[in-house]
C-alpha cells in the first residue's frame, strides 16, 4: 500500500476544501508552514508520498486546480499535461523563469508571483554587494580575522562609490529600488530595459552593450527569459572595462558565467558581487580564489520579513482564487 | 621651501610622502631609531608636523619642537593633536574635512548591510564549499530599520541621507539639538540606543565622548540591536562590547576602528555577527589623494603666508 500524503495537521480531511498541489516545498513553506493553514484550501504534498511524481499526479492530482511551485519544482508542459484541471500557478518567488508561461497562456492558466514583496531585500543585497566589492569589505574582514593587520599594516585602498556611473539592467521593481538607493550615494544611474520607462528620470540605453560602455558598474535586476539568457556576454564585459564591477541578484544564466570567470581571472573586469550562479549550488572554483569577488548563496531575499510578506501574498492569492475573487499579484504581460 | 623641515608622524600615504619629500626636507619619524636624540638634533629645523588618525602631535612632541608652526592632519579627526597646547603656542592646525565625508558614510551603510545581511559570512560560506541546497539561512532585513546616529555633523548627516533612501527612520543624539533637521532628537545616548535598531557612532573623539558607548548603552541597544563604529575606537568601551557580542546580549557589530589599532580582540574573530575592518573609512584611491592634496595645499598656503584652506586652530 502506498502511503497517503499527509493532510493539514489537526484537521480532518474534508472533501469540500480544495487542494493546492505542492511538488517540492519552497523554502517559504519549510520555514513558515504555520502561515499556510487556511480554511479555504489544503496542501497536497507530493514530496511526502513514496510514489514517483508522475504516478502521484496521475493518481491524486486529477482535480487539482492550483499548484504552489518554486525553482525546485518547475511547471513544464509535461507537468501541466498531468494536471488537467489546473487553472492557477502560484510561485513563491519573484522570478518566473521556472514556469512555461507560453503554455499557461495557451491554456488560460493564471500565474501569480511574489514580485514587490522581495524588492527591498533584493535591492539592499545588490547595493550591499556593490559597496562590498568597491570598498573591499569582505576581503578586509578576512584580512583582520586572519590576524594580518598588525603585521602587514594598511590595507589596499578601495574605490569611491559616489562618482560611479551605475547601469541597471532591468528597471522593474527591484531595479528601481536599487536606483533610488544609489541616488542617495551620489551615483549617476543609467538603465537598460525592454522599453524605456516614462517615469524614470535616468538615461535609457536600448541595449546592454551600450549601457556597459557608459557605465562603471552593472547591476543585473531583470528576469531570465530566452532573450536575456547570456545577455551579459564577453563583449558586454569588455565594454564595461578593467575597473568595471558586475553585481547579479537576478539569475545566474543572464551572465555567460564561463566568460565572466575568464574576464575576472585575466583582469578584464574589476570585480563582481554575485548572489546567483548558472548551476547552483556549484560555484566556479576560480572564483573562490579571487579577492575582488563577493559570493553569496542565493539569499538576496532571505529575510524573515520578506518571507512572511511573501507567505501572506501567496495565501491571499490562493484564497482569492478559491473565492472567485480577483488575484492580488497576477502576472501581466508587459 | 626645500629647507623647511617637515616631520611625518607615521606612514600614511605614498603619494603624500613623495610630495612632501619633493617640496620640503622630510623627516620620517617612524624610521628614526632614537627619537629623543633625533628631536634634539633637528628641533630647530622642523616647522611642520604631518599626522593622521594614528599619530599626531601630543604635548610632549610640541614641547620638543620650538620652531613648530603648523600641524597638518591627514584626517578629519583631531584626537591625536593637543589642540589646547597648539592654541597656547600659536601653532596652526589643519585637517581634511568634507573630502572624506562621503567615503566614511558609504562605509557606514556598507557595514550595516554587511552585518544585517551577513554578506561576509555568506561569502565565507560559499568559499568554504559548504553551500548545499536546503540550508536556508535567513538574514535580517535592512530597509525600514531605525537608525540612531551619535553625532549629526557632516558625516552623521551623510549617513542619514543614505539611510533615508532605504526608508530607515532616523534619530540622533548630539551635544545640541539641530532644529533645522527633521530627524528625531534624543537628549541621551541611552534613550537613543533604546529606540533604534542600528546605532552608529559618528561624532568626534573628545574627553566627553570617550566611552560614549558604554555598558548601559549596549544594554539599551539590546539583543537585536547592531552597533556600527566609524568614529574612533575609544568611543566604545571595547571589553564591554566584546563580552556583549560573545554573550549574544547585542545583535551584532560593524567596526572600522578599535581602541588599540591594529590590535583587534581575538574573541571577535570567530563570531558571524560582526564585520571587522582595518580602519578603512576614508580608504579609497580618490579620497586619499584629495586628502593628501589638502594637506599639501594647507602647508603651502601657510609657508607662503596665504590663508589656510581648512584651518581648525
Amino acid at each position: 500500500m502506498e502511503s497517503q500524503p499527509s493532510q493539514e495537521r489537526n484537521e480532518q480531511p474534508t472533501k469540500e476544501v480544495p487542494h493546492v498541489l505542492v511538488m517540492k516545498p519552497p523554502p517559504l513553506l519549510t520555514l513558515f508552514e504555520d502561515k499556510f493553514i487556511s480554511t479555504k484550501f489544503q496542501l497536497l504534498k507530493a514530496w511526502e508520498s513514496t510514489l514517483p511524481l508522475h504516478q502521484f499526479l496521475t493518481t491524486h492530482a486529477g482535480s487539482v486546480r492550483a499548484v504552489l511551485c518554486s525553482g525546485a519544482s518547475p511547471i513544464t508542459p509535461h507537468i501541466i499535461q498531468l494536471l488537467p484541471s489546473l487553472q492557477l500557478v502560484v510561485t513563491a518567488s519573484a522570478g518566473i523563469n521556472h514556469i512555461d508561461l507560453n503554455e499557461c497562456r495557451r491554456l488560460g492558466i493564471a500565474v501569480t508571483n511574489a514580485a514587490g514583496v522581495f524588492s527591498d531585500d533584493a535591492a539592499d543585497a545588490a547595493v550591499g554587494l556593490l559597496i562590498d566589492v568597491l570598498r573591499k569589505i569582505s576581503s578586509a574582514d578576512r584580512f583582520v580575522r586572519h590576524g594580518l593587520w598588525p603585521a602587514t599594516g594598511d590595507y589596499p585602498l578601495g574605490s569611491k562609490l559616489g562618482d560611479k556611473r551605475v547601469g541597471i539592467v532591468g528597471l522593474g521593481s527591484i531595479g528601481s529600488a536599487v536606483a533610488k538607493r544609489l541616488e542617495a550615494f551620489g551615483c549617476t544611474v543609467l538603465y537598460n530595459s525592454r522599453k524605456p520607462k516614462p517615469w524614470a528620470p535616468y538615461p535609457f540605453y536600448s541595449n546592454v552593450h551600450e549601457l556597459a560602455v557608459d557605465s562603471d558598474a552593472l547591476i543585473v535586476c531583470c528576469g531570465l527569459t530566452a532573450e536575456t539568457r547570456h545577455m551579459i556576454n564577453r563583449q558586454v564585459m569588455v565594454a564595461l572595462g578593467k575597473q568595471g564591477i558586475i553585481v547579479n541578484v537576478a539569475r545566474g544564466a543572464i551572465i555567460d558565467e564561463k566568460e565572466m570567470v575568464e574576464c575576472l581571472v585575466h583582469g578584464e573586469i574589476g570585480g563582481a558581487g554575485l548572489d546567483v550562479f548558472e548551476n547552483e549550488p556549484s560555484v566556479p572554483k576560480q572564483l573562490l580564489e579571487l579577492d575582488n569577488v563577493v559570493l553569496s548563496p542565493h539569499r538576496a531575499v532571505f529575510t524573515p520579513e520578506g518571507f512572511m510578506a511573501a507567505c501572506d501574498l501567496v495565501v491571499a492569492n490562493l484564497e482569492a482564487f478559491f473565492e472567485d475573487e480577483p488575484l492580488l499579484s497576477p502576472l501581466i504581460d508587459e | 621651501m626645500e629647507s623647511i623641515g617637515v616631520l611625518m608622524a607615521c606612514p600614511m600615504n605614498p603619494y603624500l610622502e613623495q610630495e612632501l619629500h619633493k617640496r620640503f626636507t622630510l623627516h620620517r619619524f617612524w624610521k628614526v631609531p632614537d627619537k629623543s636624540t633625533f628631536l634634539t638634533t633637528h628641533c630647530n629645523s622642523i616647522r611642520a608636523v604631518v599626522g593622521n588618525a594614528s599619530a599626531g602631535a601630543d604635548a610632549q612632541l610640541i614641547e620638543a619642537l620650538p620652531k613648530l608652526e603648523i600641524v597638518a592632519s591627514f584626517s578629519v579627526g583631531l584626537d591625536k593633536i593637543d589642540l589646547a597646547k597648539c592654541k597656547e603656542k600659536g601653532i596652526r592646525v589643519t585637517n581634511t574635512p568634507d573630502v572624506l565625508t562621503e567615503d566614511v558614510a558609504d562605509l557606514a551603510i556598507g557595514l550595516m548591510l554587511a552585518v544585517l545581511r551577513k554578506l561576509c559570512e555568506s561569502d565565507r560560506y560559499v568559499r568554504s564549499g559548504k553551500w548545499k541546497k536546503g540550508n536556508y539561512m535567513l538574514t535580517t532585513k535592512f530597509t525600514g530599520k531605525r537608525v540612531g546616529i551619535i553625532g549629526l555633523g557632516r558625516i552623521g548627516m551623510a549617513i542619514a541621507k543614505r539611510a533615508e533612501a532605504f526608508s530607515c527612520p532616523i534619530s540622533y543624539h548630539s551635544r545640541t539639538e539641530k532644529t533645522e533637521t527633521k530627524y528625531k532628537y534624543y537628549p541621551s545616548v541611552v534613550e537613543l540606543a533604546a529606540n533604534c535598531d542600528i546605532l552608529v557612532v559618528a561624532c568626534s573623539l573628545t574627553e566627553e565622548t570617550r566611552h560614549i558607548v558604554n555598558r548601559k548603552v549596549i544594554d539599551a541597544l539590546g539583543a537585536k540591536g547592531v552597533l556600527i563604529n566609524i568614529g574612533r575606537g575609544p568611543h566604545v568601551d571595547e571589553p564591554e562590547l566584546v563580552s556583549a557580542l560573545v554573550e549574544r546580549r547585542i545583535g551584532g557589530a560593524g567596526l572600522d576602528v578599535f581602541e588599540h589599532e591594529p590590535e583587534v580582540p581575538e574573541e571577535l574573530f570567530g563570531l558571524d555577527n560582526v564585520v571587522l575592518l582595518p580602519h578603512v573609512g576614508s580608504g579609497t584611491v580618490e579620497t586619499r589623494k584629495a586628502m593628501a592634496d589638502l594637506v599639501l595645499g594647507n602647508l603651502e598656503a601657510h609657508f607662503l603666508n596665504k590663508p589656510l584652506l581648512t584651518p581648525v586652530v
